[in-house]
């Protein structure tokens, strides 16, 4: 999962290992915490929708900007998202190795298509405006700055609270001449409507480290890791999409294990992100 | 462009500014942790986030080009696809972001120490966040303060500023607006205490007799934004060292 090779020695993995089963991680954590999270929205002023989130180490911004097109012919009745990702060479300079970025960031992508662009998570058909014809297409563009492990966690926050600051022109169809119907946008750049994002999933990843599962790994976590179990879920603790990733194996106990204790954190989490969202104030975090 | 008056009869430009003034400039050092120098700069609604990481081990693709008596220079300049009003498709790699790529590391070459660090590698990476004209000036002040932060050693500040004419007024610092208005843009970037001008580019068209009015301008521009810069810098190391004092 990690981009770049991280050159633990095997005392140093041993360490890590040994603290994670008596439930003390390296930063002083305990397996079920996250590290701290600090959110922006609303700072890129040439977006929708934006967001910056830093969890840890882990810092990236997601910029939504939406644009008119036309529906897929499979789905004339719904509006789409497109997920693009992009590590900026400052995250890593590992980066600048195009087939390494390409995986990784490949990686990144499909797994939010799997997880957002679905019907339960989102209403696309909010989206459509004429059936067939034209639709909103949301384009969600996560920007990543610097990676310190568990970047799918921090990019699923950064895009629930971009798409739930995204705010969509409110437009008018009406009968144009020819019984043509003609979109007019609005006056007003406020007159906007809101993506509802109630049921919108957040990934959590858990990660199985020697004989324990963890959240929120950091990146000398993730290699020390075996297997990691990601999954999407949503407020209500209903889990959307499951993968599991890295190269080891896993009992199937332990992975149902595992998706229960995901569940439980990313319910948690959902309240965290809330209650953050409701409380944040411009300009009290970072430097944006 | 018809209607559109880069400045008032009142002397004032579009976004208020007067002719000779700098953009609201914020910076900061030390953003990222995880690279040897970074900074973020922001110069109006221009925003760049600059890493540094090196000197290093040349990187494999680098082999090549090592040097025994100085170090290799790598920048790469990326504009996140959010950053104009237009969407980006291609984030990096285009012929725009390899040209400024090459402008900037042109004017480190000439600024840096090179001799210093031989067999070794400096990356600067820079990453625009969001765009409003005079990028390149931005993004050169960015790096010299990320490399100020790395420690790495340097003749002198580099400063860039942008300028255009208008009317017969120079318009220093120039905003996206002004950029697509089809004046002439003469950018530089200086080292304001050796007072030598280390890359300067125009761009359109402008009267030979006027060109010394407008690079006049520019390096006083780049004066403004030396003393905004040194001043960051301090309060980073004053910051810093007062972190070390107490604990």
């Amino acid at each position: 999962m990690s981009l770049f090779g991280n050159n633990l020695s095997d005392a140093e993995k041993c360490f890590i290992i040994h603290g994670i089963q008596d439930d003390f991680r390296t930063d002083g954590r305990s397996c079920d915490n996250y590290r701290t999270i600090e959110l922006a929205v609303n700072v890129l002023t040439n977006t929708h929708g934006s967001s910056k989130v830093r969890l840890g180490n882990t810092e990236l911004l997601v910029g939504v900007k939406v644009e008119l097109g036309k529906p897929e012919k499979a789905t004339p009745d719904e509006g789409r998202i497109e997920f693009h990702v992009d590590c900026s060479p400052n995250a890593t300079p590992a980066a600048q190795r195009k087939a390494a970025n390409k995986d990784f960031v490949n990686n990144i992508e499909s797994m939010l298509v799997r997880t957002y662009a679905n019907k339960i998570a989102i209403d696309l058909t909010s989206l459509c405006i004429i059936k067939g014809k034209m639709c909103w297409i949301v384009h969600v563009d996560v920007l990543i700055l610097e990676c310190g492990g568990n970047i799918l966690d921090c990019t699923s926050l950064g895009v629930k609270s971009a798409l739930q600051d995204t705010g969509i022109p409110r437009v008018v169809v009406k009968s144009g001449d020819e019984g043509e119907e003609e979109v007019e946008l609005p006056d007003d750049p406020f007159d906007v409507q809101h993506i509802s994002v109630n049921n919108v999933p957040i990934l959590v990843t858990v990660s199985f480290v020697g004989t324990r599962h963890i959240i929120d790994a950091t990146v000398e976590e993730e290699s020390c890791c075996s297997a990691s179990v990601v999954m999407g879920v949503t407020r209500r603790g209903r889990i959307l999409g499951v993968r599991k990733q890295c190269g080891g194996s896993l009992n199937p106990e332990t992975l149902v294990e595992m998706l229960e204790f995901g569940k439980k954190s990313g319910r948690q989490l959902h309240v965290a992100l809330d209650k953050m969202l409701k409380s944040y104030e411009k300009g009290t975090t970072g430097y944006l | 462009m018809a209607g559109l008056e880069l400045i008032s009869d009142q002397g004032y430009r579009i976004d208020g500014r007067k002719p000779t003034e700098l953009r609201q400039i914020r910076c900061r050092l030390g953003v990222f942790t995880q690279a040897d120098g970074s900074s973020y700069v922001e110069q109006g609604n221009t925003k760049v986030l600059a890493s540094i990481y090196g000197p290093h081990e040349p990187s494999s693709n680098m082999r090549s080009k090592i040097s025994h008596d100085k170090c290799i220079i790598n920048c790469e300049y990326s504009q996140a696809s959010f950053s104009s009003a237009e969407r980006k498709h291609r984030p990096r790699g285009d012929r725009k972001s390899l040209d400024m790529a090459a402008h900037i590391k042109q004017t480190f070459e000439s600024c840096i120490h090179t001799t210093l660090y031989p067999r070794s590698q400096i990356d600067i990476f820079l990453q625009i966040l969001q765009s409003d004209g005079s990028n390149y000036c931005a993004c050169v002040n960015a790096a010299t303060l990320a490399i100020v932060d790395a420690g790495i050693a340097m003749k002198d500040y580099v400063c860039a500023c942008s300028a255009s004419l208008a009317k017969g007024t120079t318009l220093v610092d120039i905003n996206h607006v002004e950029e697509s208005a089809g004046c002439a843009e003469l950018s530089a970037a200086v080292m304001p205490k050796l007072n030598k001008i280390v890359y300067s580019e125009l761009n359109g068209r402008l009267h030979e007799d006027e060109i010394g009015k407008v690079l006049d301008s520019v390096v006083l521009g780049c004066n403004d934004m030396f003393a905004v810069m040194e001043r960051t810098v301090r309060e980073h190391v004053e910051e810093t060292v007062s972190n070390f004092t107490h604990s």
